[in-house]
Order: structure tokens, then C-alpha cells, then sequence
């Protein structure tokens, strides 16, 4: 089908090539920082053999490194591959090199900001610990980049839709922009906290600041992240997936749904981070976790649908009976290598999503905030599904682009469930650390797992034990991943063919219903602008007004206050 | 739509509200809340503790890099806490052990949960927010006694 390949610009291509591979190399420190975690928490090394500093340095880059900037140059990287794709236009390549040159610059400042020990304040980079200036800086213009990458696909998409009048705008571009929707309305709040708040206080421009306001506008931006996250992995399981396994999607029109409803939904809802603070009422508290709810079903109409999607496809491969057509699915076949990067994320999403609303259910939270719970509840998510479908979506990417053949593909195929046994190990003894009362974001090496301490927690130790094998083997499993991609990138072009045509596999729908109350973003933005509205102004009067005196800044190494 | 499709919307909506329904339950009939916005409270730079009832007590508490002022609470068996929380410098956080008590101590705001210790035991309490560089060694702990007379607190563990 002529439909199915598309020529991009060589300048294009390269520019994705590029957006996947840097970021590949930062997401290999990251997940190194990652061991290394493990490792200082059951108290088997005290410093960092390789980059030196303590747990907590370690801490920041495996956050920011895998969290913020490998998943914003793959969900860039990913709209510059499928927005062209799908609509059959082709970038704007000077707009898109200069927003890959923003991300590139901004990443590499705060990354280097943040091994040179200047940055300790981890991902969340709550004040009144103070970073260097260049670290904020860098995240604004890692930001800033990415929305240059969305202004880039409006005016294609606005052109397409004049020359297509009544058709529908493919699922994948639908589900591309649902995402960046998002990020744009969700990064407004914390470039305010960032521009007017920590960087001038970071300067010395001001003295104080207001932490429950700054932590308030990093929770507006931080939970719409998650699903940032998340909708890029989804637009691989709603239009990738079916097709991957010689099926149809179930419906069109719930896709379409699923991500309107994000659009909706995902942002009112960051107080739920904020149960347990203070200055905001219950009340307010309560409301966003309705929301949260309401951004479950989305969800949960997911799981109908790609399991749907999934039967259909085992059936037609002669499965037979209620449960005979999970049987006739591709889980290790080399050729189908992506296949298993999906899957297992769906599965992993089980529990994940479990574990999202526990966290989300108001008092419940009472019992697992801030501790390890959390970590081995969100591993399960962003460095569940999300990691999984960008590892996969970043090695098919790159042959596409630089027009290789997908080398060691069994080594590809074998990686993802590697890295899967070692993520449960991992997350379970973290989550039941946490529903015992270890805290996150903390060295326990040095103190609650330290036989030698006063506070050392006896009963903690086998938890924090099976963190380190799970961890162990997540890290083995990526290796496995990075030789493989690597591979690939060095090895030889597939032809000397300049016009090598790139291709994805999108999925038909089995069930295509007109869905028209479904073709438009903007009646969808109006009402998230609402309902933000409606959630926010209550959250921000009560704490303006509930908060008194200012912070100084303070560094993570003492007591004493920077001025 | 599809008819199985229809099924499988309005189970996972009935899903949620019976989750609603289970939260609104504990709210209302078991009082299990969290913490809310509290206005009548004065700022406080300094820990104290003190009787209010038969039972009651009031603890202010203060957090800073890298200890909890007091860090050792001791008290009766039976004794209900109103316990208020703020920080000195940074953020920091607050669980007990076995206790439905989670708060953030931040500057510039107090915190505020009532806690009952029906139990003798010792309950710990360790910081659960990145605070700085000794942020693992700031902890502290309830210790929960039959037949106490006076309560009491400490700075050190």
C-alpha cells in the first residue's frame, strides 16, 4: 500500500537520529545511577565509584537524566516521526533543528550542572534548596525546545485538516497532539514557578520565596508529566500494536475518547501529590482526587480496548476459547522483536495502574506518601510501560531513520523481559519497604540498614535486599538493549538508496464509527481550561493566604542559610 | 458502539464510584482525613508540649536540618495528640510507624493532624523528604508507656 511509507527529509532524518541517540547516551548515566542507587541503599558502597559524590547526587541524575530528559527528546523524536508521517508533509527542518539544538543545549547544562555536584536537589527541585542558576536555566530551555518541536506540526495539521475536509485526522496524530496539549498547558505553570520564582532567587535578584506556592506550581506541572509520560506509549498500543500482531484495533472511537479524556483530566488533578501538606484545604484536596478518578477511566477503558484488540488478533491465529488466544501471540519471536516491549508493558501497567489509585484515594495515601511505596509504585509506570515502549520505539526509530536493519534482534527481543523480572523484584521490595515505613529519597545504607546505627530497622533489610537483585537485573537488561542499539547504529546502512522511504505500522480499526463530537481539540482545551480554573483558584488563594514569611536558599551540605 | 464495548465503560465508571464511595465512608464515618488548611495557629520557632485534658495533649514540633525538635515524645497509653508541624529551613516530612499520621513540615506554614496512641510501643519516625545531605539520620520516635505520669520529650534519640 503506497500509503504506508513516507519519504522525509534527509536533514529530517538525521535531526531524529540524533534526537534518539544523545539521549540514549544520558539515559545510560541515568539508569547507571539507578544501580548505583540500589547498591548505597543496602549500604555496599558509600560513594559513587565512577562520578563520585553521594547517594543523593546520584539520585538527581537518574531522575532528571531518565524522567525529564530522555522521555521529552523521545516524545519529540516521536511527533517529528509520526505528525509528517501520518498527515504526508514534511517538517519544517530549520524549526525543528532549532528546537532540537534548545533540548540538546539545555539538557547537556543541567546535566553537567548536576554531575559537578552543583544541582543536589533532585527532580523535584523543591526550594528552598538552591541549584546553580544553569540548572534551572537548562530545564527552561529543554522545555522551551519542546514547545518550538509542537508550533513546528500546528501549521501542518491546520493545513491538513483545510485539504481533508470530513475526514478524521489519524489516531496517531490525535494521540501526538492530546500529549502536547498537555505538556504546553502543564510546563506553563512551572516556567512561572522556574522564570519568576527560583531563577531570580537562584540569582540573588531576590532573597525569599514562597515554598507551598513553588511546590504547588511544580504539582501542577508534575502529575500532567506523568501522563506526558504516558500517552506517547499509548499511541504505540492503540495504532502500533493491533497491526504488530495481525490485528485490528477494537475501536477507533475509544481511542479517540482516551485521549480527549486525558486532555480533560490530566491537569486538575496535582493536589493529589499534596494530601499531606499543609495550607491547602481538605476540601480542595478531595476535589482533585475526583478528578484523578475521572482521569482513571480513561485508563480503564484502555485495558478493554487493547485487550480486545489483542483477542482479536489471537483468535484470527487460530486461538481458540476464553483465554486459547493469548497463546497464539508473537512474545519471542525475533522478527517481532517490538512486540514484547509492549506487551510487557501493558502487563507491568496492571500493577501500576493499581497502585495509582491507591495512591490516588485521598486518606488512603496517608499510609504510602513519601515512602518507598512511591518510587516502587511509579517504576512501575514511567519506567514500566513508558521506558519499555521508548526503548522499543527509540531502536525502531533509529533503523528507520538511518535506514539500518535492527541488529542482535534476539538480543532486542530478549531485553525487555529481563529487564521486566528485575523491575517486579525490585518494585515489590520497595513497595512493601514502603508499607512498612521505609521513606524514599533516602540513603538507607547509611542509617535504617546499617547494623552499626542507632536507627537500624532489622526488618527492612530483606526489602532492601531484593531492591538490589531487581535492580542488578533491570541493569543487565538494558545492557543487553544498549548493545543491540548501538549495533544497529554503527553497523551498515542498509543501501546507499538516499531515498530510503520510512514506514510504521498503523493499525485499521475494527470498529469505525463516525464519532464526530470527537474531531475537534477545542471544545476539549475549553473545558480542561475550566475545570483547572474551577481546581486551582481555591488551592492558590488558600495558600497565598495561609503561608507567612519567605525562605532563603539553602545548600543540600548545611544547616545554615546561603545569605 | 459495540455491545461488549458498553459493558466494559460502565463496569470501569462503577468501579470508581464504589472507590469514591469507599473513600467518602472513611471520611465521614470512620473520621480518617487528611491534613487541611489551618488559620488560628500562630507561628512557633520552638517545641513545646503541654496538657490540654485528662488525656489530651498539645505538641508543637519543629523540623530542621537535619533533627525533629523533640525527636523522643514520651507518653501515656491512651493519649490523644494535636500535633502541629512546621519547618525551620527546608522541607521535610513526617510518618509514624503504625499510626495513620503522614505530614510535610514546610517553612512558612504549620501542619496539624490529631493522633491517638492507644498501643505501648515505640514508633518511629523518620524524615521521608530529601532534606540535605544527612537527611537519612533525622528521625525520632514515640515511645508509648503504660501508667505514665509525667509526659516527657528529648533532643536526642
Amino acid at each position: 500500500m503506497s500509503t504506508d511509507l513516507f519519504r522525509f527529509t534527509k536533514s529530517s532524518k538525521t535531526l531524529n537520529a540524533v534526537l534518539i541517540i544523545i539521549p540514549m547516551v544520558l539515559l545510560f548515566i541515568g539508569v547507571y545511577g539507578g544501580l548505583m542507587q540500589t547498591l548505597f541503599r543496602a549500604g555496599i558502597i558509600q560513594s559513587d565509584p565512577f562520578v563520585g559524590g553521594d547517594y543523593y547526587k546520584g539520585l538527581t541524575f537518574h531522575g532528571v537524566l531518565n524522567a525529564i530528559v530522555f522521555t521529552t527528546f523521545f516524545a519529540v523524536a516521536f511527533g517529528n516521526a509520526l505528525v509528517p508521517f501520518a498527515l504526508k508533509k514534511n517538517l519544517n527542518s530549520k524549526i525543528a533543528w532549532a528546537s532540537g539544538i534548545l533540548m540538546l543545549v539545555g539538557s547537556v547544562l543541567a546535566a553537567i550542572t548536576i554531575l559537578m555536584g552543583e544541582a543536589t536537589v533532585l527532580y523535584t527541585f523543591y526550594p528552598p534548596l538552591k541549584a546553580h542558576p544553569l540548572f534551572y536555566i537548562g530545564l527552561t530551555l529543554l522545555v522551551i525546545g519542546s514547545w518550538v518541536a509542537f508550533y513546528n506540526w500546528i501549521p501542518m495539521y491546520l493545513e491538513w485538516r483545510k485539504e481533508n475536509k470530513g475526514k478524521k485526522t489519524p489516531l496517531s496524530v490525535v494521540g501526538i497532539f492530546a500529549t502536547f496539549i498537555i505538556w504546553f498547558i502543564a510546563t506553563l505553570a512551572v516556567a512561572v514557578e522556574i522564570l519568576f520564582m527560583l531563577l531570580p532567587w537562584s540569582l540573588g535578584l531576590v532573597d525569599e520565596i514562597n515554598v507551598m506556592l513553588a511546590r504547588t506550581l511544580f504539582w501542577f506541572f508534575g502529575h500532567p508529566l506523568v501522563y506526558f509520560w504516558l500517552l506517547p506509549a499509548y499511541v504505540m498500543y492503540y495504532v502500533f500494536m493491533p497491526k504488530m500482531v495481525g490485528g485490528k484495533l477494537y475501536s477507533d472511537m475509544a481511542g479517540r475518547l482516551v485521549f480527549m479524556m486525558f486532555i480533560l483530566f490530566s491537569i486538575p488533578v496535582g493536589t493529589h501529590h499534596q494530601y499531606m501538606d499543609p495550607a491547602i484545604g481538605a476540601q480542595w484536596k478531595l476535589l482533585h482526587g475526583i478528578f484523578t478518578f475521572a482521569v482513571a477511566l480513561p485508563s480503564l477503558i484502555t485495558a478493554f480496548t487493547l485487550a480486545a484488540s489483542l483477542e482479536y488478533a489471537g483468535k484470527k491465529n487460530g486461538g481458540k476459547g476464553l483465554f486459547g488466544w493469548m497463546a497464539k501471540l508473537p512474545y519471542f519471536n525475533k522478527e517481532n522483536w517490538f512486540f514484547p516491549y509492549l506487551i510487557l508493558g501493558l502487563f507491568i501497567f496492571i500493577f501500576g495502574g493499581i497502585g495509582g489509585i491507591i495512591n490516588a484515594s485521598y486518606q488512603m495515601n496517608t499510609v504510602v506518601h513519601n515512602t518507598a511505596w512511591v518510587p516502587g509504585h511509579f517504576h512501575l509506570t514511567v519506567a514500566g510501560p513508558v521506558m519499555l515502549a521508548f526503548l522499543g520505539g527509540s531502536l525502531y526509530l533509529v533503523g528507520q531513520f538511518m535506514n539500518k536493519e535492527i541488529r542482535l534482534k534476539a538480543w532486542a527481543m530478549i531485553s525487555p523481559y529481563v529487564y521486566t523480572i528485575g523491575l517486579l523484584i525490585m518494585s515489590y521490595g520497595l513497595k512493601i519497604g514502603g508499607l512498612m515505613g521505609m521513606p524514599r529519597r533516602t540513603n538507607t545504607g547509611a542509617s535504617y540498614a546499617n547494623p552499626d546505627s542507632v536507627l537500624y530497622q532489622a526488618d527492612w533489610i530483606p526489602y532492601i535486599d531484593l531492591t538490589v537483585i531487581g535492580g542488578v537485573l533491570m541493569f543487565i537488561g538494558i545492557v543487553i538493549y544498549i548493545v543491540s542499539f548501538f549495533t544497529t547504529v554503527f553497523s551498515k546502512s542498509r543501501s546507499d538508496d538516499e531515498d530510503a522511504m520510512v514506514t510504521f505500522p498503523i493499525s485499521e480499526p475494527l470498529h469505525d464509527e463516525p464519532a464526530t463530537w470527537l474531531r475537534n481539540f477545542k471544545p476539549y482545551i475549553i473545558i480542561a481550561i475550566i475545570l483547572i480554573v474551577l481546581s486551582y483558584t481555591p488551592v492558590i488563594y488558600d495558600v497565598i493566604q495561609a503561608t507567612y514569611g519567605g525562605s532563603l536558599p539553602y545548600h543540600p551540605d548545611s544547616p545554615v542559610p546561603l545569605r | 458502539m459495540d455491545k461488549s464495548e458498553k459493558i466494559a465503560f460502565t463496569l470501569s465508571g462503577l468501579l470508581l464510584v464504589v472507590f469514591f464511595g469507599a473513600i467518602m465512608y472513611a471520611a465521614v464515618a470512620k473520621d480518617i482525613d487528611v491534613p487541611t488548611c489551618i488559620t488560628d495557629m500562630d507561628p512557633f520557632e520552638r517545641d513545646t508540649l503541654f496538657q490540654t485534658g485528662p488525656d489530651t495533649y498539645e505538641l508543637q514540633m519543629v523540623a530542621r536540618m537535619w533533627a525533629f525538635q523533640p525527636s523522643t515524645v514520651r507518653l501515656p497509653v491512651g493519649s490523644k495528640v494535636d500535633l502541629y508541624l512546621t519547618s525551620q529551613d527546608i522541607i521535610h516530612g513526617f510518618k509514624i510507624e503504625e499510626h495513620n499520621v503522614n505530614l510535610m513540615a514546610i517553612p512558612g506554614a504549620i501542619n496539624y493532624l490529631r493522633v491517638n496512641f492507644n498501643k505501648p510501643g515505640e514508633f518511629l519516625f523518620a524524615c521521608h523528604e530529601f532534606c540535605g545531605a544527612a537527611h537519612h539520620t533525622m528521625a525520632g520516635r514515640f515511645i508509648i508507656e503504660e501508667g505514665l505520669d509525667e509526659p516527657e520529650t528529648e533532643e536526642d534519640i
